[in-house]
């Protein structure tokens, strides 16, 4: 704790995970820290923390009054591992019921004990003790609610038209993915991080290759380098689309949708072009590529990139430039840099917050060394800068494919790796810009065919903890765009 | 064949679909527990108003829901074929189609949302997830499959299927309704 005091003055500001760990009876349960300075995210260090009190009465300090979103992953560390927090106000559940039995995640859980349940979670069981005690009128936002980007589910405590406090649950789509990667081959989990978040499916597949192959110190060839960028800049468009076009609908302008989905299923006919699949493409694989390109690949994106710029344009006549629009989202739900730093809000919400964390130009991964690209950066984060930040970097990275497309490079488009994939004997942390934010996955390996244990840092989960901080003192019809500017996918925090 | 000439969708001839004995099982099995299948044209004209315009309960949870965003939009367009009305309450939905992975904690809100529709109600599975649990069915939290649940009309593979596999699974709900007697529908069944 005092370590973790000392580097939070010395400018450690940027809590960007904590992964909760078991490292067997012997060494117990813990957790691993990894911070960044908010001014050089690209530079990490992490810190290991083993808990007291063996593996009945397990506590740790809290360090939720160093940054705030730590607050949040520590309760995911104790529903997961059962590590007492002290100092954290609030450790109820987050993904599980607040019935469930066990924690799933320790490597001594036995799953026979817990089965579907019939009957509905208690409010008792999900508030716990008097957190909206004195609140007049709390109504639920969700699980199941068209606005809702998901299965989230929000407790909302009203007064008028006014928004008081809202309190988030997770849990509804949690698939218990980690768990499961511990008996899955390092090939096999590629297919899980696919459908975490799976609007950028191709993107955080790419980033446990990069994992992975940072860890069997290979390198995927020239040629898979670039092809997988590009495919990486399209997911994202695909992405930036949908996320404009369902934030305009929670505005009301369905028209806005219609138009997005028109441009995003060009991307999908290239993908599936190419991959096989519309929005899983399962592309990269560890070493390289599935397949090589499709011929017609290059000739399509050509054709792809000036009338996205086309579109682009027309998006802004038809929705950017509407005065009511403007009028509901100027000067609404403004995120301050200092938050935005202590929630860990990356991607596109932060840096409308005038954060500069893009990891595609801090931290260059893949082929984003090779091109020109600078990050888009608005200073205002209110809900305007979120949402044209977000067409702005559908404009940048049009720019970068441009660069790319005439110059992939000639050559094989996957190493050759054996047919069982080892890691060698460590911890492996790496993380890659979704659009979201920035996506990490930390694999600890003791050389088996199976990790011991992999957590991935999921950007929406503090994007939903910005909803927290941004969403009271508005009104309630704002609640949704508010939630549509931020642009959480759900199974990426449940995970 | 009297069911073929019944269950006619429009473009598509009886032979070109899959699947075609359940439906003729079904038939056998409704004309056996004394349900008049062969029926009158009134209960004809109500039956092709109601596979014409099934309104849908969207309950879309994760990655499948996106395909069901694309069918929606422009390209794949479902309200060509009168489903387009999708609700977002159970009490006016005749159909609850679900999308994506249904976990331990969800489970009992479908149940509801089932148990909250009007009669005459169908589900589609859409969907390994929702079918048997897909590629997360090794998880301790999550339900292998949806008709752990509730009762399933029609199952629609893929992971996620395309919004073309999603539109011939609604045709085959369709041609199930149609063969039906709203004023003597089969019993829910016992799960
Ligand atoms: S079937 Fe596949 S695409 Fe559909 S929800 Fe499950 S994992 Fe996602």
């Amino acid at each position: 704790m005092t370590q973790l005091e000392q580097l939070r003055t010395a400018g450690y500001d940027f809590l960007i995970d904590i992964v909760g760990m078991d490292w067997g009876p012997d060494e117990g349960l813990g957790v691993i820290y990894y911070l960044a300075r908010s001014y050089d995210v690209a530079d990490t260090i992490s810190v290991k923390a083993v808990a007291e009190g063996g593996r009945e009465n397990p506590s740790l300090p809290s360090v939720s009054s160093l940054w705030d979103v730590a607050q949040v992953y520590e309760r995911e560390v104790h529903d997961f591992f059962g590590i007492t927090f002290s100092g954290n106000p609030d450790l109820r559940r987050l993904f599980l019921r607040g019935d469930w039995v066990g924690f799933p995640l320790r490597k001594d859980y036995d799953p026979s004990v817990n089965h579907v349940p019939h009957t509905d979670e208690t409010f008792r069981e999900m508030d716990g003790e008097g957190l909206f005690a004195g609140d007049k009128y709390v109504v639920n936002f969700g699980p199941q609610h068209p606005a809702m980007h998901g299965v989230l589910h929000l407790r909302v405590s009203l007064d008028g038209e006014i928004v008081r406090r809202v309190d988030p649950h997770f849990g509804y789509i949690h698939r218990g993915v980690e768990k499961m990667c511990e008996s899955y081959t390092y090939p096999q989990i590629l297919h899980l991080t696919d459908r975490l978040d799976y609007l950028s499916g191709a993107i955080d597949r790419h980033g446990f290759c990069l994992a992975c192959e940072q860890a069997l110190q290979t390198e995927a060839p020239p040629r898979a380098v670039v092809v997988r960028t590009i495919f990486d800049e399209l997911t994202r468009i695909a992405s930036h689309l949908l996320g404009w076009g369902s934030m305009c609908m929670d505005m009301g302008a369905v028209t806005a949708f219609i138009y997005a989905m028109r441009d995003r299923e060009k991307i999908m006919d290239i993908f599936e072009e190419t991959a096989g699949g519309r929005l899983m493409v399962n592309y990269s694989v560890i070493g390289g590529l599935a397949s090589d390109i499709h011929p017609n690949f290059q000739r399509r994106v050509r054709e792809f990139i000036p009338y996205m710029r086309k579109m682009l344009r027309e998006h802004h006549l038809l929705f950017t430039g509407n005065p009511i629009a403007r009028g509901r989202m100027h000067g609404v739900g403004k995120l301050s840099l200092e938050k935005a730093i202590s929630l860990g809000v990356t991607g596109p919400a932060g840096r409308a917050s005038g954060w500069v964390n893009d990891l595609r130009e801090v931290a260059p991964y893949a082929a984003y060394g090779q091109v020109e690209f600078k990050q888009k950066i608005r200073t205002g984060g209110e809900t305007f800068d979120r949402y044209i930040i977000r067409l702005e970097e559908i404009e940048s990275s049009l720019h970068i494919i441009e660069q790319l497309i005439d110059n992939i490079p000639d050559g094989s488009y996957a190493e050759k790796t054996k047919a069982v994939v080892r890691l060698p004997e460590g911890d492996f942390f790496q993380r890659v810009e979704n659009a979201r934010g920035q996506f990490g996955i930390h694999i600890t390996s003791k050389g088996d065919k199976t990790p011991y244990r992999v957590k991935f840092r999921s950007p929406s989960m503090v994007l939903v903890g910005a909803l927290k901080q941004i969403a009271p003192e508005n009104k309630v019809a704002d609640l949704i765009m508010l939630g549509g500017s931020l642009d959480y996918v759900i199974p990426c925090i449940d995970r | 064949m009297e069911i073929s000439r019944r269950t006619k969708i429009k473009n598509i001839p009886y032979e070109e679909f899959n699947d075609n004995e359940y439906l003729e099982k079904y038939v056998a099995e409704l004309q056996q527990n004394g349900t008049n299948v062969i029926l009158t044209s009134f209960s004809d004209l109500i039956n092709w108003g109601r596979s014409n315009s099934v309104w849908p309960l969207t309950f879309a949870t994760s990655c499948c829901g996106i395909e069901f965003m694309s069918m929606s939009a422009a390209r794949y367009d479902f309200s060509r074929f009168g489903w387009e009305v999708y609700r977002n309450s159970p009490r006016q939905a005749d159909v609850i189609m679900v999308f994506g992975t249904v976990v331990h904690k969800m489970a009992p809100v479908l149940k509801r949302l089932y148990d909250q529709m009007a009669e005459p109600k169908y589900v589609m599975a859409i969907g390994s997830c929702a079918i048997g649990g897909g590629p997360f069915k090794s998880s301790y939290h999550v339900v292998q499959g949806v008709e752990e649940i509730i009762p399933v009309d029609v199952f629609v593979p893929g992971c996620p299927p395309r919004p073309d596999a999603i539109l011939y699974g609604m045709m085959q709900l369709e041609r199930k309704i149609k063969v039906q007697n709203l004023f003597k529908l089969p019993d829910q069944p016992k799960l």
